[in-house]
């Protein structure tokens, strides 16, 4: 093989680094005899930051490889980074509640890198095939790692119900792409944006095409109608498991909802553009409505993300370079906002275990100071109280569905997230108004770093807010 | 040194007392310096706005001490300033906060530090409601000062507290989040946020329309009118007694400026159009919740819904547009501020005393407390707005700024003064006169130096301006002719373009 090809590999080089580096360290948890998973908890840690790096030293502008399947344009490397971010974080946040819960097992770590493979892979696929690849990549270890407690049935539950519901949405997604590519006879997403024409109205056939797709898709961001797996897995997966996917494949399901929309259906936004309306306000309303009467605070959480992933399709329903560049800024303080609740979270630990009740947080105000300032800022910034950065999420998706003339799904926003304001003060209340409960074990080193970091990003966002907004900005205008 | 970035510091200086304090240690003595701090971080605050009234030109309508950055990208900036109109605003409030701060010096005694924080977070929010010149700078401001005033009444309220902390918050959300629309329509159709720009940008009558409504649904709320008033009596009755002054002297008037600032110089036509309903609105809250306030057995509650009654004569004078009602209705609102923050701190008084604010528990007080009992006859006086007092100024301005434009909506309101007077003295009579029955009243202490040192400056400033207004007329004077002329302008222009069709 001479080196012109290598240099075709180029770039997809984060992603061989990431598929043989978590092969690597499988192999190393496997013959290492001892404890090996802190071992390897650290060095896939490391994985993903030298995965970054490299993504980050790629040549500048758009590449692509296989042929035009992959491709790595600024979107991609914005959405990269932040699944990358979120994955570390993730794997971070397990190191001690799996030495707590005494579920030291290796694979955790590298089930985590074999996921987030699929998620690079995703954000870059350019046709219908290689996004069926990445997503079921991603997919199939987050079943896995949903179940990963075998000891527990409500992990186990999660697992086969977030198994069943996820083959069922993939079979949609399949569905639709077979449909789109009959209609069109392609499956690259310019070929299929060239065949599906510009204004006109589509054939009934990609229609039900595209239908079907969003479907797969809305059930990978948990979107409503496609969401009635989410609390439940949110609540009966073991708590690092529920951070990660609250983070990370998100990030990677918006990518490909964003994508698709945008490169392969430009000229027919008219007809998908209700859907994603319908979808952002059922979402919202939901979203807000169903978490107010949630007493454990994973499954308020999983309502709360589905919230949030309706307030992020509003950017999408716009359609445009503001618009999306609305959904990455969403999305980028949406995962630090998710992974600094959730450090909390899993800091809920006394001496008889963990607890998830929202009344153990009584007068954490009191018993942890700290803890509750920054847990307290991060669910006014979920509220999106300015000046927290959750404001300037929410201002820009909406400052695009203006311009685009969505009022109504404006409106509608906005009220929503009034609604939705109450459940997030409520657990505000729970920590200042209330007399003090029972103290939690002190924060593990680790789980204080990344709130300290993920609180004070929240909070200091609107003094430099620039740096974000323009690589958004470069990164949406990069589809277009 | 004439190019120091003024306004930022007296916006930003108490945000760093209150980083200060965050570094304080958790005991006894950690508590005295917060307090201590807080109070001299207050002061330099106050000490550094007085510079910016010496050094204010009154004789330009043009906004001063102007700041610009760059900072979200695009056209929205960072831009500070002040006119006739904001300054008095920004002097109010840091006129006050020295007060709040030693109003509970002795009355809060847990969590001092977290109160200190709160409230000089509040301050920074506040001053930057009045001093931002961008719209997407002033909601940050004013939507951010919810999270400290919910955790004030939230966590050193009164019994009640939880229920009227989340209605305060949800309230004010609901109303300010229909009003970032609207924020994000203008800055479509002007292509920038700047204020100044946008002040003579000649919106569409539909934008117009919808945009008004959108900033009365926050201002209105804020302000309050009448019928979305009904938070406040509750937040005032569970709020800490200084953040009740807080509340009722400066966070009430930001709901005037912003009717000042956006409503009449962005949207002329659609306020000519809808004038009615305010004078309409204006009204009701002027007669009816003067007469709930008649009925009211709780000492707070019958402040809170005289404020309520005396924002209607600012919205009326407001929206008379006549030189004037404006200048009545800028004037009331700072009026309104002494006034009301002074009744509230007599109200905290001898709740430090009594613990209740219930009217019926008290009862001849001038036999212990003859120079509480004198204090509070001059605020009660100038709450009714008695010749000689602040508050016969606004009110008198307001109504003869109105009377030249609709004079049946000046009669009814006249009404409401007369019907302020019979609240306001069958308070003062039930709490001070009367035979001293009560044993648990026989052993009430006087007004200490503390309270006098809080109340004297109040009592002044309502008699000075009371006979010598001239001081605030004259800030705002220029501005206020400016505003106008402008908004005739508009209108003309408009007409003339309507005739040349």
């Amino acid at each position: 093989m001479d080196t012109a090809h290598l240099a075709r590999l180029i770039p997809v080089l984060p992603e061989i680094v990431l598929g043989v580096g978590a092969a690597a360290l499988l192999m190393l948890g496997v013959f290492q005899s001892g404890r090996p998973w802190r071992m390897v908890d650290y060095a896939a840690i490391a994985l993903l930051a030298v995965a970054a790096i490299i993504l980050v030293l790629l040549p500048a502008g758009k590449l692509t490889g296989f042929g035009g399947s992959f491709i790595v344009d600024d979107f991609a490397r914005f959405l990269k980074i932040l699944a990358l971010l979120g994955s570390a974080a993730a794997i971070a946040m397990s190191l001690d509640y799996a030495e707590h819960v005494r579920q030291q097992r290796f694979e955790y770590s590298v089930l985590i890198l074999l996921s987030t493979l699929g998620m690079m892979m995703l954000i870059s696929a350019a046709d219908l095939i290689a996004l069926y690849l990445g997503l079921e990549l991603m997919s199939l270890p987050l079943y896995v790692v949903a179940a990963s407690h075998r000891d527990s049935l409500r992990s186990t539950e999660a697992g086969l119900k977030y198994f069943v519901l996820g083959a069922l949405s993939s079979g949609m997604l399949l569905y639709g792409a077979s449909l789109t590519y009959g209609f069109t006879g392609t499956v690259g997403f310019a070929s299929i944006a060239h065949a599906a024409g510009q204004g006109g109205p589509a054939a009934i056939g990609l229609i039900f095409g595209i239908v079907f797709l969003f479907a797969g898709f809305c059930f990978k961001v948990s979107a409503v109608p496609f969401h009635m797996w989410t609390p439940d897995v949110y609540e009966g997966a073991p708590t690092p498991v529920t951070a990660f996917f609250a983070a990370a494949p998100k990030v990677a399901g918006i990518a490909m909802f964003v994508r698709v929309a945008v490169m392969a259906f430009p000229g027919i936004t008219s007809e998908w553009q209700q859907i994603v309306v319908f979808v952002s306000i059922a979402s919202m309303a939901l979203g807000a409505f169903a978490a107010i009467g949630q007493r454990n605070i994973k499954r308020l959480m999983a309502y709360s993300s589905i919230g949030h992933m309706g307030f992020a399709l509003i950017g999408l329903a716009a359609g445009t370079p503001e618009g999306v560049q609305g959904v990455l800024v969403y999305m980028a303080i949406y995962i630090t906002m998710t992974l600094g609740v959730f450090a909390v979270i899993l800091s809920m630990r006394r001496h008889s275990g963990m607890v998830e009740s929202i009344d153990q947080l009584a007068g954490l105000a009191r018993t942890h100071p700290a803890t509750a300032f920054f847990l307290a800022m991060l669910l006014f910034s979920m509220a999106g109280i300015p000046p927290l950065a959750g404001f300037f999420a929410k201002f820009y998706v909406f400052l695009a569905a203006i311009k685009a003339g969505l009022y109504v799904l404006a409106v509608i926003g906005v009220l929503a997230s009034v609604v939705g304001a109450y459940y997030y003060l409520a657990i505000v209340k729970t920590m200042y108004f209330d007399e003090p409960a029972e103290g939690f074990y002190n924060m593990p080193y680790e789980l204080r770093v990344l709130l300290a970091i993920c609180g004070l990003f929240n909070i200091l966002f609107f003094v430099y807010p620039g740096p974000l907004v323009g690589v958004a900005s470069a990164a949406a205008h990069s589809l277009f | 040194m004439t190019n120091w970035p003024i306004l930022s510091v007296v916006t930003f200086l108490p945000l760093a007392g209150a980083l200060f304090i965050a570094f304080l240690r958790d005991d006894a003595a950690g508590v005295r310096n917060a307090r201590w701090v807080a109070l001299w971080t207050t002061l330099i605050t106050f000490a550094i706005s007085l510079i910016l009234v010496w050094r204010f030109d009154p004789s330009t309508a043009d906004f001063q001490f102007l700041e610009n950055r760059p900072w979200l990208g695009g056209t929205i900036t960072y831009a500070m300033g002040v006119d006739g109109i904001s300054l008095p605003f920004v002097i109010l409030t840091t006129a006050l906060m020295p007060i709040s701060i030693l109003a509970s010096w002795t009355s809060i005694q847990s969590r001092v530090r977290e109160y200190m924080i709160a409230f000089l977070v509040l301050e920074t929010l506040m001053v930057g409601t009045f001093c931002a010149l961008d719209l997407v700078l002033f909601y940050l401001f004013f939507e951010g000062g919810l999270i400290p005033m919910f955790l004030i009444i939230g966590v050193w309220g009164g019994p009640r507290r939880v229920y009227a902390s989340f209605k305060f918050f949800l309230y004010t959300l609901l109303g300010s989040v229909l009003m970032l629309l609207a924020i994000m329509a203008m800055y479509w159709q002007a292509g920038t946020t700047d204020i100044p720009t946008l002040l003579h940008h000649p919106f569409p009558l539909a934008l117009q329309t919808w945009a008004w409504f959108a900033f009365l649904a926050s201002f209105a709320v804020k302000m309050p009118m009448w019928p979305v008033h009904t938070w406040l009596p509750d937040a005032h009755v569970e709020a800490p007694t200084a953040g009740s002054v807080i509340l009722a002297a400066i966070l009430l008037k930001m709901g005037g400026y912003g009717f000042l600032r956006f409503s009449l110089p962005m949207f002329p036509e659609a306020s000519q159009h809808l004038a009615p309903l305010i004078y309409a609105l204006s009204i009701v809250a002027i007669i009816y919740t003067s007469l709930v306030a008649l009925v009211q057995e709780d000492v707070k509650k019958l402040i809170a819904y005289s404020s309520v009654a005396h924002m209607g004569f600012v919205t009326m004078g407001i929206f008379a547009v006549t030189a004037q009602g404006v200048a009545g209705g800028i004037f009331q609102m700072i009026s309104h501020g002494i006034v009301s923050a002074a009744l509230f701190l007599c109200v905290g008084v001898i709740y430090d005393r009594m613990h209740t604010r219930e009217i019926a528990a008290y009862g001849g007080l001038v036999n212990r407390m003859p120079l509480y009992a004198f204090v509070f006859m001059v605020f009660t006086l100038a709450n009714i707005g008695l010749p000689g007092t602040s508050g016969f100024v606004g009110e008198f301005l307001t109504l003869i700024g109105t009377f030249r434009i609709n004079n049946w909506v000046a009669t009814l309101a006249t009404i409401g003064t007369i019907l302020s007077a019979a609240y306001a003295l069958w308070l003062y009579r039930k709490v001070i006169f009367g035979k001293l029955e009560k044993p648990s009243l026989f052993n009430i202490k006087d007004i200490g130096w503390r309270e006098i040192a809080i109340l004297a400056p109040l009592v002044i400033l309502t008699i000075l301006f009371g006979v010598y207004p001239k001081p605030v007329l004259d800030i705002s004077s220029v501005s206020v002719t400016a505003l106008i002329d402008n908004y005739h302008h508009a209108l003309s222009a408009v007409q003339t373009a309507a005739l040349t069709k």
